[in-house]
């Protein structure tokens, strides 16, 4: 009798607890994220994707979840790697769309991945906001696939703004004539460069060292070298993670002589702060955040507290961002995929960077565009349409 | 043609027939498994038909794959869509024959290091091009959709088929064999080794850059780092020695199963892919030295042998 009881007891508890799990499921969130963990782009990516993911969740079930229509719902997070393998973010996100049934999709990391899963965004109806794909395609791309966002800016404007601030600094007299400029000989840096090339001859600036070096190049000491023998006021580098650490490391040995000094993709990295101290004073790089700024602050205080990181200077925030955007829209009109993305389309959204809005071709224009490590911290010194940029400072010396 | 040759020819049919039909599903999900187990069935098929026979094991795979994306991301605004594959399987050929009167003459080991560094080359050189032009990643831009993609890709699957299934019996196929046993004998016996052996190369050249032609659409961005991966390259290696380079439905019955594993440890094992992947090489390595095709020869000699002695 008492085991009769016993089963009797554990069904009615096995029926009431998936009961009760089924309604759990019903009323959470699922948001779909497939970005690298594995593969050539994992590094940046555990450091401005997956940690603003965790962080954002966390926040929203902190506070009981998204309220849609009155009702408290939290969200559940589903991640796959995408081992930095375009096939696979396509099957990854195809998962999500259709097995897992997500409601919404983080967009993946780097910008072959980000547009080789556009199509399936676009197939599925998920509307896309990508964080980590910078080109100038956005009016072809937007054309293509109508749902389909961009925040974090445009090539061109990364390199017009660089080749502002350095013909700024001609103008004050702070900075003589001559540029060396090196780029990895890899997409982004290619196209770079390219902008750059025409930016620094219309602006009358004398090209005295151009040069390029192969992906992966580990001794880059040739580099640095021929750049110093062409006596240059400036100097810049369109680099990738492993590079700009060690073109860096090359100009502190060779006690490199510039005014001026800016190396690509990692330098707002906490790492690059880190790994040079103080005489990461006064490097520039893309991206920049306005660090003075209340919200920012808070944001680094939460990132760090949830994620035990700290955010990096540039891709981290407009990450978190895009998170915010999708919160903010589905709390205004629901789970709907088609209404958030017109909502996406006519909004202005109040996120960590400020006001976000897109204009006709999606884009946000309201961005960061070069940093300086000023002081252990990166800060904005240009920006589009953004509020807070500091002065620059002369580069002074590698101490 | 003998009647188990035409009975095999009407069940292939049939199969194909069955696997053209995958689209109509309306699964989006099953559909790119298809055009995952497709395009590994075309290129770990054809990579059997030259390392089946001769032992040679080539890892130029990504090199003509991706030479066939960049036909694709280069020409498609002003070439029909179809041409662009012809094109991209003319270049594939070219560019195996030259390679291959360049390297078949190495042995063993010397092959497998400079197929593998052919990737690397070709790469190489697409990016000093666009190094020293400012040209930029191509956004291949076009409304071909995956269920064209798959059929594209099946169809190809068919011609690779056929193509093996003719070579097989062909007097070139035959030397080949040869070759692969022993290429002293071969020479000995008046067989042109050098010329068979590039001739039979240029087949997966060919291929693959087809193969990397019909899916350029469906990666949209195309830049060498994401064209040249050398993964994909091991990637056919490993299922046509999983399923068995000795037959020329050995292969299949390796894409197959890897790819549902694949998918299984990407969606169940999301933080432990590549850790996983590994293990699951070492069991195949340990268990299945022979890959499937050998684990079903000896199912049935041992069903055979078990028959024989119930006879006795």
């Amino acid at each position: 009798m008492k085991r009769r009881t016993a089963l009797k007891f554990a069904a009615a508890l096995a029926l009431t607890t998936s009961l009760a799990t089924g309604a759990v499921c019903a009323e959470t969130i699922k948001i779909g994220a497939a970005a690298p963990k594995t593969g050539p782009l994992a590094g940046g990516a555990a450091v401005s994707q997956w940690p603003n993911v965790t962080l954002w969740a966390a926040q929203v079930n902190e506070r009981g979840g998204l309220n849609v229509g009155g009702t408290m719902m939290p969200v559940e997070i589903i991640e796959y790697d995408d081992q930095t393998n375009p096939g696979e973010t396509i099957k990854a996100i195809q998962r999500l769309a259709t097995q897992d049934e997500v409601n919404f999709i983080v967009s993946p990391y780097g910008t072959g991945l980000v547009v080789a899963a556009a199509p399936i965004f676009a197939r599925y109806g998920y509307p896309l906001i990508a964080v980590s794909a910078i080109t100038d395609q956005q009016p072809a791309l937007s054309k293509q696939f109508p749902d389909m966002f961009f925040t974090l800016g445009t090539t061109s404007a990364l390199a017009e703004d660089t080749v502002k601030i350095l013909t700024d600094m001609r103008e004050a007299g702070q900075l003589g004539n001559k540029i060396a400029m090196v780029n990895v000989a890899d997409a982004f840096g290619i196209e770079l460069a390219d902008v750059a090339r025409g930016k620094f001859n219309e602006a009358g600036f004398e090209i005295v060292y151009d040069s390029s070096y192969p992906l992966g190049t580990q001794d880059l000491s040739p580099v640095i070298k021929g750049a110093k023998a062409a006596a240059p006021d400036a100097y810049v580098a369109w680099s990738y993670p492993p590079d700009t650490f060690a073109l860096t490391e090359q100009a502190v040995i060779e006690d490199l002589q510039v005014q001026a000094f800016y190396t690509a993709v990692a330098t707002p990295f906490p790492a690059f702060g880190a790994r040079f101290g103080a005489a990461a004073n006064g490097v520039m790089g893309p991206g920049g955040v306005n660090v003075d700024d209340a919200r920012f602050q808070e944001y680094a205080k939460a990132h760090e507290a949830v994620t035990g990181a700290k955010p990096d200077f540039w891709a981290s925030a407009t990450t978190y961002a895009s998170l915010e955007i999708f919160e903010q829209s589905i709390e205004a009109v629901g789970l709907d995929r088609k209404a958030v993305a017109d909502h996406l389309r006519t909004g202005t959204f109040d996120t960590v960077l400020g006001p976000i809005s897109f204009d006709e071709n999606n884009n946000n224009q309201a961005f960061w565009t070069v940093g300086q490590w000023q002081d252990g911290v990166f800060k904005g010194v240009a920006s589009r349409n953004r509020d807070g940029s500091v002065p620059v400072i002369l580069k002074d010396g590698w101490q | 043609m003998t009647g188990t040759d035409i009975r095999n020819l009407i069940l292939s049919a049939i199969a194909l027939g069955i696997c053209a039909l995958l689209p109509l599903s309306g699964s989006g999900y099953w559909l790119s498994i298809g055009v995952t187990i497709a395009m590994f069935t075309v290129l770990a098929t054809s990579w059997a038909l030259f390392s089946g026979p001769t032992h040679y094991i080539s890892l130029a795979t990504a090199a003509f794959f991706g030479v066939g994306t960049y036909v694709t991301g280069l020409g498609f605004e002003t070439l029909p869509f179809w041409s662009l594959i012809g094109i991209a399987g003319v270049i594939g050929a070219v560019l195996a024959a030259l390679v291959g009167l360049a390297t078949l003459r190495l042995s063993g080991v010397y092959f497998v290091i400079f197929t593998l560094g052919l990737a690397e080359l070709v790469r190489q050189v697409i990016t000093w091009f666009q190094n020293k032009s400012g040209q930029k990643g191509l956004y291949v831009l076009t409304d071909i959709s995956e269920a064209g993609i798959y059929w594209m890709l099946l169809s190809l699957a068919t011609a690779v088929f056929l193509t093996g299934w003719l070579i097989g019996r062909s007097r070139l196929g035959f030397a080949l064999r040869i070759i692969g046993d022993d290429e002293t004998v071969a020479v000995h016996s008046g067989i042109n080794s050098a010329l068979s052996k590039v001739l039979l190369f240029m087949v997966p050249g060919s291929v693959a850059a087809m193969t990397g032609a019909i899916l350029a659409p469906r990666y949209v961005y195309i830049e060498p780092s994401l064209a040249f991966a050398p993964m994909l390259s091991f990637q056919v290696v490993i299922m046509a020695l999983l399923g068995g380079a000795g037959r020329l439905w050995g292969p299949l019955v390796g894409v197959i199963p890897f790819t549902l594993l694949w998918e299984s440890i990407s969606s169940n094992f999301p933080q432990q892919t590549t850790l996983l992947l590994g293990v699951a090489f070492l069991i195949i390595v340990y268990a299945l030295p022979r890959g499937f095709v050998g684990l079903l020869d000896d199912l049935r000699h041992r069903t055979r042998a078990r028959m024989a002695e119930g006879v006795a």
